[in-house]
């Protein structure tokens, strides 16, 4: 295995315009900067009408009765649809991506606060929010389930009563690794250190909400939606499914997105109640969430209850960790993984560390929330993994008082064992964690950090170094074991060279803000010489590119990267074909210089991709057997998952009188192996750091005893902004995946999942003199006073 | 996109044309000074008012002057215009000490005096400011001004004296040699509200504390003027003890509720902690130790 170190400065020097690989600026950003993006808001239809959705204000009630008589006399209203009136339908029901069923609008009670209950159709939109008042709704109060730990109690209200035969709130249960085997280590090991460890339900509140414009021909049956999705093909393949249409006679368009971090994976009631009101009514029909809908209807993310145990030697030897987790999946299951992973990813909650063994249980119920789970960075449960394992290192370093970078550098799995084969069965296919480790301590100055820290601990000063190293398995996923909704979660990708040389590249995978518009070009441009500028990336429109999953858990390139390079090395052989008859040499005889062929030993002798692409479609004779034309497509099923990973480093002051933190330093070292576009890496790792902050220190959709959001606004629900966020100090390694074409791994949300436990291990080694070993985020002021006085509380 | 419900608009061209408007438009109508307050309550449909009589063309509100042993501000004074001033920063520094960590610039460059204090919200912290400073707030209506002092300006959460066919116009604050002032807050996040936030002025003389104040915001409806605390200052030596002290009274005296920001414990113990910090400089400052 191979692994390199750029240093910065290096980068700098590196061209400006670079023709494949390097740092160049984002085409998407001028025209996103100058706010001439299209974003689902921004699309007007003629005669377009405006919907809102009337929601529950509890969260547990029997529906008596709905009357709809006052809104429907509102001047401005066209139609009122309830519950009722879908299920006439047999609409009022639709699938979840976990196979389950989520109501579109309530029927027969609703389920949380905030849920479907009705809408509005209006000639605009303030009148459509205007007569949800007018509709009265007859509530019968039920008991509310809130706690998740109370959720298989024998006196907790049933929330699924609508399933056949359903006296429990129990989804599933869930186990890997070796559970005898795991226990046996338990039972010889010198130290063993338990935890409960939280992580509590956030949100990803994407800057843009949810929302879609619907239009339905009612002639040709044609629909047409423009919606926010980060999964335009699988999302029109549910649809042809739930509607008995075929998929050509529904187009899905996914135009600018305002970031979604998961929350854009899932199909919502808003947008199959924006398709039947199109349907029913004739004209096209507009539907945005606002604030608080998005934050309390949506996709959540996390909310595991995760009991740890940790084994290992009095050296620090580390053997065994197993865990316990209660999943809290809200009153529908609509968690987006593949199928055979009910809990994701979290297999590789065994982390970067070579153990003897490892076994993992899960109890997944319904309680009375939103539902959802499927978001966000990573919506495979690698956040949880990995902040599990990396809390719980913590802690054994703690009991054994080690140094925690020690004790991880001590346990790491060596670069020689790769491909390594975890206890619990994934296969990582390339690391060398040393090295990353390494670096990220040299940057940190961490010997100097250590001294400064006991200097001011003898002055009583509250200064925290925390560690974290993370593997995240990302690029779901080989089609042998991973779908969704029987969809395999492989990637098409189309690759067309015009006669002059331009090229159009088309994906199935759809950017958020990502910036697919550069890489994708890069990829191509790296693999057939032809500038950037000249490569056009089509994504998002189901009627102009290839099938495929979407982008979410950090799969873009991992996938459709690999797509995209597989299909212009295709175009590539057959370029080299035709340059062969245009030079008049073998095939073998030419040789590639990025952009173009010559004739080996006698470089005088080329021909430019653009010539080649002249000749594919000019007049001249093209050697035998070879059509026109210069173009091709692909679907790349991947070998393996693609395992990136990183070394954080996280300094904290803490004001003793206050309790309040200051992030002081953040140093990230990422190693997502082969670097497409460094500038938009760093992009990508400042936004999950920041994203880290978030949720290590004040995000939490929390919920009072009755069932209420208490996270309804961006009042509530706290984003960090630049004052909270340090510098980043950013580094890298490079350690190529050795299945990828290109060797590039993901890198989208390798961030989030590696800062949240770094900045809890900085804010709980601060506290070390106050006896305290762990504290569950979000680390505010005053959780974080309260743990200092004794009385940490878990936040749910 | 949050919108709020059917309104109609007036834009006043006069203080008496405002509170002509006032009283003639009815109970449901409201001011609309920054609208940072307002337009938030309206899209929540939280604030549903008739009315909407725009204040922002009340030039003569915007001032910031000198005048008779008082500083005097028009109610119209934004969030921006209090950070900026030297006058404030150089009679009460505790205007620049709570403007920095008041909202963000965007909030601030349209929020007002005048609609802080009118919000009356019990987090608010430009109460506790002019609390702690002493300040008299001038009411206007179509038969002329009434003076009322900071105490019986807020009546309750969200309520003031100010009537419904009257407007507060000006808040005074009176200029007294000695003095020394520090405003102290802990957030969750920059630009969030108060966990609790401790205003404290003291005027000094001889080395002694003359006189002093302390103002808290978001510890509970009444917490804007402690009583106890100005007795305990006066006359008092500024000593550490003293801020211990006092820091205990203030925490003795508030009522703050465990909530999203922090627990109520937590709450009245920065109290104490935020009180005897904004105290400690409060002196410096009058002793001209610090600026
Ligand atoms: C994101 C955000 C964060 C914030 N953070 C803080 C914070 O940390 N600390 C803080 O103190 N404040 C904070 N605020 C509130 C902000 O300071 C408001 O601007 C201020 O409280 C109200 O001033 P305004 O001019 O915007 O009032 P408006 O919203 O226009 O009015 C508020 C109320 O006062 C009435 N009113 C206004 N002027 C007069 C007048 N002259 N006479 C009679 N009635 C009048 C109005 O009718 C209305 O009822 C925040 C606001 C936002 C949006």
């Amino acid at each position: 295995m191979t692994t390199t170190e750029t240093e910065p400065d290096q980068e700098e020097a590196q061209e400006e315009r670079p023709i494949g690989f390097g740092r160049l600026l984002r085409k998407e950003d001028p025209r996103l900067i100058r706010g001439m993006g299209q974003f689902v808001d921004d699309i007007s239809l003629p005669g377009m009408l405006h919907m809102a959705i009337l929601r529950s204000p509890v969260a547990h009630a029997r529906i008596v009765s709905i009357d709809k008589s006052a809104a429907e006399a509102h001047p401005n209203v066209v139609a009122v649809i309830t519950g009722e009136d879908l299920a006439a339908q047999g609409l009022a029901w639709m699938p979840t991506l976990s196979n389950d069923v989520q109501a579109v609008l309530a029927t027969d009670k609703v389920r949380f606060q905030h849920q479907e209950v009705a809408f509005v159709v209006a000639t605009d939109r303030y009148s459509a929010r205007d007569a949800l008042e007018l509709i009265e709704v007859d509530y019968d109060w039920l008991e509310p389930l809130v706690d998740v730990r109370a959720a298989l109690d024998e006196d907790a209200p049933i929330i699924r009563d609508d399933l056949d035969n359903k006296a429990d709130n129990h989804i599933f249960d869930w186990e890997t690794g070796d559970e005898a085997a795991t226990n046996e280590v338990f039972e010889r090991a010198d130290v063993v250190v338990s935890e409960e460890i939280v992580y509590p339900r956030v949100h990803p509140a994407p800057m843009e909400t949810c929302g879609c414009v619907a239009d339905v021909e009612r002639v040709s049956g044609q629909v047409t939606l423009w919606c926010t999705t980060q999964a335009p093909h699988a999302h029109r393949t549910v649809y042809a499914l739930v509607a008995g249409l075929p998929e050509h006679k529904i187009r899905v368009i996914a135009p600018d997105i305002g970031g979604g971090f998961g929350n854009k994976v899932p199909i919502y009631p808003g947008y199959v109640c924006a398709i039947v009101a199109s349907l029913v009514i004739g004209k096209p029909v507009k539907w945005m969430e606002d604030r608080t809908e998005n934050l309390l209807s949506t996709g959540f993310a996390r909310d595991y209850v995760m009991k740890a145990d940790i084994a290992a030697t009095k050296e620090g030897q580390i053997l065994a960790i197993r865990t316990n987790v209660l999943a809290d999946h809200g009153a529908f299951n609509g968690v987006a993984a593949p199928v055979k992973y009910p809990a994701g990813f979290f297999g590789v909650f065994t982390g970067s560390y070579d153990l003897e063994a490892a076994h993992a249980k899960m109890t997944a119920v319904y309680t009375n929330k939103a539902p959802g789970g499927v978001a966000y960075a990573c919506s495979f449960r690698i956040t949880e993994a990995v902040y599990l394992v990396e809390r719980i290192v913590d802690c054994l370093a703690y009991e054994l008082d080690m140094d925690p970078a020690e004790l991880r550098l001590k346990n790491f799995i060596k670069p020689e064992q790769f491909p390594y084969e975890t206890k619990t069965g994934w296969v990582y296919d390339s690391g060398n964690y040393e090295p990353a480790m390494r670096k990220a301590m040299d940057m940190a100055g961490y010997a100097e950090l250590r001294r400064e820290q006991a200097e001011r601990r003898a002055r009583g000063e509250l200064m925290g170094i925390g560690v974290a190293f993370f593997t995240e398995a990302v690029g779901a996923g080989p089609r042998k074991d991973m779908d969704i909704l029987g969809l395999g979660m492989a990637d098409g990708c189309e690759l067309r060279i015009h006669p002059t040389g331009k090229a159009v590249v088309r994906l199935s995978v759809k950017t958020q803000g990502q910036g697919h518009e550069t890489t994708f070009a890069q990829i191509v441009a790296e693999e057939i010489g032809i500038p950037p500028e000249d490569i056009e990336v089509v994504h998002g429109d189901t009627d102009n590119t290839p099938f495929g999953l979407g982008t979410y858990g950090s799969r873009s390139t991992p996938v459709s990267g690999a797509a995209a390079a597989m299909v212009t090395r295709k175009v590539r052989d057959k370029a080299q074909i035709i340059a062969s008859g245009m030079l008049e040499v073998s095939v073998a005889d030419l040789e590639w210089n990025k952009g173009s062929f010559s004739v080996k030993g006698d470089p005088s002798k080329s021909v430019t991709i653009q010539e080649i692409a002249m000749r594919a479609h000019g007049a001249g004779d093209l050697p035998d057997g070879i059509e026109g034309g210069l173009e091709a497509q692909i679907c790349y099923n991947p070998e393996n998952l693609t395992y990136p990973f990183g070394a954080y480093i996280c300094v904290v002051d803490v004001d003793p009188g206050t309790a309040v933190v200051k992030v002081r330093r953040f140093i990230a070292v990422d190693d997502c192996g082969t670097q497409i576009n460094p500038m938009i890496i760093e992009g990508q790792v400042h936004g999950g750091l920041a994203d880290g902050v978030g949720m290590a220190m004040m995000e939490i959709i929390a919920f009072d005893e009755d069932g209420n959001c208490m996270s309804s606004s961006l009042m509530d629900y706290l984003i960090p902004t630049a004052l909270e966020t340090p510098d980043w100090e950013t580094g890298h390694t490079v350690t190529p995946s050795p299945h990828h074409p290109i060797g590039a791994k993901g890198i989208g949300e390798s961030a989030t999942v590696g800062s949240p436990p770094a900045i809890v291990n900085a804010i709980v080694d601060a506290l070390k003199p106050y006896g305290i070993r762990h504290a569950d985020m979000p680390l505010t002021p005053s959780r974080v006073w309260e743990a200092m006085q004794g009385n940490h509380t878990p936040p749910i | 996109m949050q919108v709020p419900a059917p309104i109609e608009y007036e834009r006043a061209t006069s203080v008496e044309h405002a509170v002509a408007l006032r009283s003639e438009l009815g109970d449901e109508a409201r001011f609309i000074a920054g609208g940072h307050s307002l337009l938030p309550m309206m899209k929540l449909r939280l604030a549903n008012p008739t009315h909407l009589i725009d204040i922002n063309d009340l030039k003569e509100l915007f001032y910031i002057r000198e005048a008779d042993s008082e500083v005097r501000i028009g109610a119209m004074a934004r969030h921006r215009d209090l950070l900026d001033s030297e006058l404030l920063a150089r009679h009460f520094p505790i205007f620049r000490d709570a403007e920095r960590v008041i909202a963000d610039p965007t909030v601030r460059n349209r929020g007002t005096l005048g609609g802080s204090l009118c919000q009356a919200d019990p987090s608010e912290d430009l109460s506790a400011v002019c609390t702690a400073l002493d300040a008299s707030c001038v009411i206007t209506s179509s038969d002329g001004q009434r003076v009322v002092p900071m105490h019986a300006f807020h009546v309750g959460p969200y309520e003031t004296a100010v009537a419904n066919n009257e407007m507060l116009t000006e808040i005074r604050i009176p200029l007294r040699p000695g003095g020394g002032s520090a405003y102290q807050k802990v957030e969750r996040r920059a630009g969030d509200w108060a966990v609790v936030s401790a205003g404290a002025a003291v005027w000094m003389d001889a080395g002694t504390i003359v006189d002093g104040r302390v103002g808290l915001a978001a510890v509970g409806p009444d917490t804007t003027s402690i009583q106890p605390v100005a007795e305990a200052l006066a006359g008092a030596a500024p000593t550490e003890d003293l801020y211990q002290r006092v820091g205990e009274i203030a925490a003795s005296n508030c009522s703050p509720e465990t909530d999203g920001r922090g627990t109520a414990a937590y709450k009245t113990h920065l109290v104490a902690e935020l009180t005897r910090r904004a105290l400690r400089t409060a002196v410096a400052r009058a002793q001209r130790q610090e600026v």
